[in-house]
């Protein structure tokens, strides 16, 4: 009986992680609500969201993939992942419109990376989303 | 979309709020962790925070 017990943990399916991370994407924290970890995913919805509009209100402008000598394609692809990462909020602001120019100021700049941080603080949301799916994490 | 005007030390510190709620929740398994882990990266946000600001007050002369 325990022995039977035992098998059936093991057998356990995981999860396919596959929509989890493509959810956890196009919406931050929607990985870990697919996955039923609505406490998790609603900080990290809201960390992400604030960060998001955050950079949106402070004009910082979306980084464009651009190429030239290896630093400035390193930085402007590597803004530009990280922009994207952030998923829908991405998507929505640039088919809405948003398109500020890169203009001098610390508040733009700021902005710009706080742009690029909500996309990274999702890379991680993403990461933790395929942890739980594959069964490596609770 | 109302424009927003912020301090250096502002805007390092919401960096550090959100910064540090993501990776607590990411990093730690339990939830008296993850709550431990944020307030310490926040903590340690806020000490780099002033002591890179200090160093570049007294670098810049």
């Amino acid at each position: 009986m325990a022995n039977a017990s035992a098998s059936t943990d093991a057998a356990a399916p995981v999860r396919s992680w596959i929509p989890v991370v493509a959810l956890a994407w196009l919406v931050p924290g929607g990985g870990h609500f697919l996955l039923r970890r609505y406490g998790r995913g609603g900080l990290l919805l809201l960390s992400v969201a604030s960060m998001f509009l955050l950079g949106l209100m402070m004009r910082g402008p979306m980084f464009q993939p651009q190429g030239g000598d290896l630093l400035t394609v390193i930085i402007y692809y590597g803004g530009f992942l990280g922009d994207l990462a952030s998923g829908l909020f991405y998507l929505l602001s640039v088919w809405l419109g948003y398109n500020q120019p890169d203009v001098a100021g610390h508040v733009h700049d700021y902005g710009a990376k706080f742009l690029v941080a909500a996309g990274l603080l999702n890379v991680l949301a993403m990461v933790d989303a395929y942890e739980i799916a594959i069964g490596k994490k609770d | 979309m109302p424009k927003l005007s912020v301090t250096h030390f502002e805007a390092a510190l919401l960096f550090a709020i959100f910064s540090s709620i993501v990776l607590g929740i990411v990093s730690k398994k339990t939830d008296h962790d993850r709550v431990r882990y944020g307030l310490r990266c926040f903590g340690y946000f806020c000490i780099a925070l002033f002591a890179v600001g200090w160093i570049m007050y007294l670098g810049h002369g």
